[in-house]
């Protein structure tokens, strides 16, 4: 009798901490790049435990399959990362590294923006003397809303998929920030008419999207091949074709080497901004976009 | 509204002169409609604003419908264009060749203290292709990964063909498990992982030529476990057959096993480590040939080991690479140790008879520590340090000197320094100077080398 009933208490005890388990067990989710990680965590709230493997201030190729970065890989229930080969040399290693069935290529935890949305500049000749080149398209897509928008239902859905429990909590985020993100976006565009058909020189090739959204036009790109630095005679020649075509300003992601870019500004008294490049540390994407946008706009302006 | 109604009554109940009450309605009425007609502006202006924003969010909607259809599109076309060759494995080729000069005949290399075996020695004097490695790998399918190394390396004029890696391994096996299988570098100690190609020095460690001639390859298992913490910890074990150098012909099934574990993680944004303790052992060798020293025009006597041999090694490498970017600097620091105890015989082959032996209670160490940095993203330079000891007991001392396991009396060390010069992530053009004291007679050395990565895109392995 006695015995039943601490046997009783035990399985109350057990089913207690096991749905408690369930209340409170947050998907954790490995992203490879901060937008990523911002837009998991607006979309999947307190259900979610977000890592970020880089900083805005990291370049996303050039990252090592570090051990704590596969220890991270090891613990995720979900990866999202932007694909289309950007982290081609360190995430298949990540992958194989860590021993976790979940977000293999192919299975419910592997989310890739790149595969949600079409990319821009996919190239016609695959041939490395052309540069660091991805075969599927240019990768940078983080840079339109209107993709971040594409992503965020499909990000949505995977969230749902994987955690079904959670379905409502998902669907009212994403709901909400599908309305804030529209707003932000009608708010950009007004604010961005003054940007349209401004000349930019740009110190490597990621930001086309930026470009087409917002009607920039890129008159130059200070790398002559994309991952490789930029040649003094291609300086030259970037030279004497602005020196024929004057460009409006000159901008490079703030992580990169501004080197050149700095030399071509002395050169030609261009006006020059390093521009974010990502989200930084607990900001979150609307906030990135303005502060993108405001420096964008306010380039040339502060004399 | 209710306001103005108060103030009304009140002026009513206050104001005894009917004149002057008709007048104040009179106010209250005028100000009535101007209130009607405000609010009603402004519902109408409220209507328009959400006709305008319903406007922009079926823009935005029509917008991202434009880039669904054309991801459809793309995808279409994707699909033509890949056609059949779109399984092929990941295809990547290391062409490697070299200048070298050395002070002393490279015939004469030899590590006193240190029977050496497999491909130690300096390599061949003067312009020379070195390893070429085509590498195929991809993906099996959802369960396997499988990849295979083919080395060729030119040797007394005859192209020989080496196959370095041929292994499966296990994708997500779950649990932080990982399987692998077949011919593969074994992953003791830090070096012996990756591929000489990838190496930021021209030549081996002279710990990792006198102990395994260059590098730790064998046939096996290998089982790894990654514990599930925030830092990095891995164990590992691996069954090996031990028919190769430096365990060479083992009698017993066992062959050779290893025990590996590795622990690391990072220090901020910038800085990085891993730390790892290795042993490996193999029991009953039998038949282990090495080359002896070489007496001046003597008869080619081969000494040959049986016995149990057992390493144990210790490495440490950091990182630092300023903001987490190591494309334009970073710097690299590695350490490794290794110890290695052998109890057994050993003879001379092809010695006349009676075959010369003796007991041999063997006690190698060696360790080197090197620093690469990476100053501007197209330049690299390297400083390294080696040094090995070694204390070995035989019955028959002449026999111990001619297999070449007497230290005469000699500590074997080098000096390297390198300068890289990298054009992109796939190339690289490296000079290296080693004064080299691994014997009596100090050798300047000068290695002039390119190697190029063709094909798919390598792994930025840590």
């Amino acid at each position: 009798m006695f015995h039943q009933r601490i046997k009783k208490v035990w399985l109350v005890a057990l089913c207690l901490l096991l749905s408690s388990n369930t209340v409170f067990a947050q998907l954790n989710v490995f992203t490879c790049e901060p937008e990523w990680a911002a837009l998991t965590r607006v979309l999947g709230g307190d259900a979610v435990k977000v890592y970020s493997a880089t900083t805005a201030q990291q370049d996303p190729h050039h990252i090592q399959a570090r051990p704590s970065l596969i220890a991270k890989v090891r613990r995720a229930d979900l990866l999202v990362c932007t694909g289309a080969e950007l982290e081609v040399g360190w995430l298949p290693l990540l992958l194989r590294k860590s021993g976790n069935g979940n977000i293999q290529a192919g299975q419910g935890g592997y989310f890739m923006a790149a595969d949600q949305v079409a990319l821009l500049e996919k190239p016609v000749v695959l041939d490395r003397s052309l540069g660091d080149i991805h075969a599927a398209g240019n990768p940078h897509i983080h840079l339109d809303p209107y993709r971040i928008q594409q992503i965020a239902a499909a990000l949505s859905a995977t969230l749902i998929k994987i955690d079904p429990a959670n379905r409502n909590h998902y669907e009212e985020n994403l709901q909400r920030f599908a309305g804030e993100w529209r707003e932000a976006i009608s708010q950009w565009e007004r604010q961005a008419q003054a940007l349209r058909g401004k000349r930019i020189v740009v110190s490597h090739n990621n930001w086309v999207y930026l470009e087409q959204w917002l009607g920039l036009e890129k008159v130059a790109v200070l790398e002559s091949k994309p991952g490789i630095p930029p040649s003094s005679r291609h300086l030259a020649q970037v030279l004497t074709r602005l020196k024929q075509h004057p460009a409006d300003m000159i901008v490079y992601a703030d992580y990169q080497n501004n080197k050149s870019a700095r030399w071509l500004s002395g050169k030609t008294g261009l006006p020059i901004e390093g521009l974010p490049f990502s989200v930084s540390d607990k900001e979150n994407l609307i906030d990135w976009f303005s502060r993108l946008l405001n420096q964008l706009s306010g380039v040339g302006n502060e004399h | 509204m209710q306001k103005v109604l108060l103030v009304a009554a009140i002026a009513m109940l206050f104001n005894s002169n009917q004149v002057c009450a008709d007048s104040e309605t009179e106010t209250v009425k005028r100000q009535l409609d101007v209130f009607k007609k405000q609010s009603a502006q402004a519902m109408s202006a409220l209507e328009v604003r959400l006709v305008q924003a319903d406007k922009r969010a079926e823009q935005a909607d029509a917008r991202v419908q434009a880039i669904e259809t054309r991801l459809l599109e793309s995808n279409k076309f994707r699909s033509v264009a890949s056609g059949q060759n779109s399984f092929n494995p990941a295809i990547s080729l290391i062409l490697d060749g070299r200048f070298a000069n050395f002070d002393n005949d490279a015939e004469s290399y030899e590590l006193p203290g240190f029977a050496l075996g497999n491909e130690a020695g300096l390599g061949e004097r003067g312009l020379s292709i070195g390893h070429s490695e085509l590498l195929i790998s991809t993906n099996i399918d959802d369960k396997f990964f499988g990849k295979m190394t083919l080395a060729f390396a030119e040797h007394e004029g005859e192209t020989e063909t080496e196959l370095e890696e041929a292994f499966i391994q296990t994708l997500g096996l779950g649990n932080g498990f990982t399987i692998k299988a077949g011919r593969f570098l074994s992953q003791l100690a830090y070096l012996n992982q990756q591929h000489a190609h990838a190496w930021d020095f021209a030549d081996a460690p002279l710990v990792y030529r006198g102990l395994f001639g260059d590098q730790l390859i064998d046939d096996g298992v290998q089982i790894t476990w990654l514990a599930p913490a925030d830092i990095f910890l891995q164990w590992g074990a691996e069954l090996l057959s031990g028919s190769r150098f430096p365990a060479g012909g083992v009698t017993n099934d066992a062959g050779a096993w290893t025990v590996f574990v590795d622990t690391g993680g990072d220090i901020g944004i910038a800085h990085s480590w891993q730390l790892g303790l290795s042993h490996w052992q193999a029991a009953k060798i039998k038949d282990r040939q090495s080359g002896g020293h070489v007496h001046g025009g003597g008869e080619a006597e081969t000494p040959s080991f049986s016995g149990d041999s057992k390493i144990s090694a210790l490495d440490l490498v950091y990182k630092w690479a300023p903001g987490g970017n190591s494309k334009n600097q970073n710097f690299t620091f590695q350490f490794e140790y290794f110890d290695r105890k052998e109890d057994g015989l050993v003879t001379m082959q092809g010695s006349a008879s009676p075959v010369e032996m003796t007991s041999y209670k063997g006690h190698q160490k060696g360790w080197y520590a090197q620093g690469a940095y990476k100053f501007q993203s197209q330049w690299q330079a390297g400083l390294r340090y080696d040094r090995l000891t070694s204390d070995n007991l035989g019955s028959d001392a002449e026999v111990l000197a001619e297999a070449g396991l007497d230290n005469e009396g000699h500590t074997p060390e080098r000096y390297s320094a390198t300068l890289a010069w990298l054009p992109s992530e796939f190339s690289r053009v490296r000079l290296q100077y080693n004064r080299d004291k691994s014997y009596e007679e100090p050798n300047n050395q000068v290695l002039l080398q390119y190697t190029m990565s063709l094909g798919s895109h390598g792994a930025h392995q840590f």
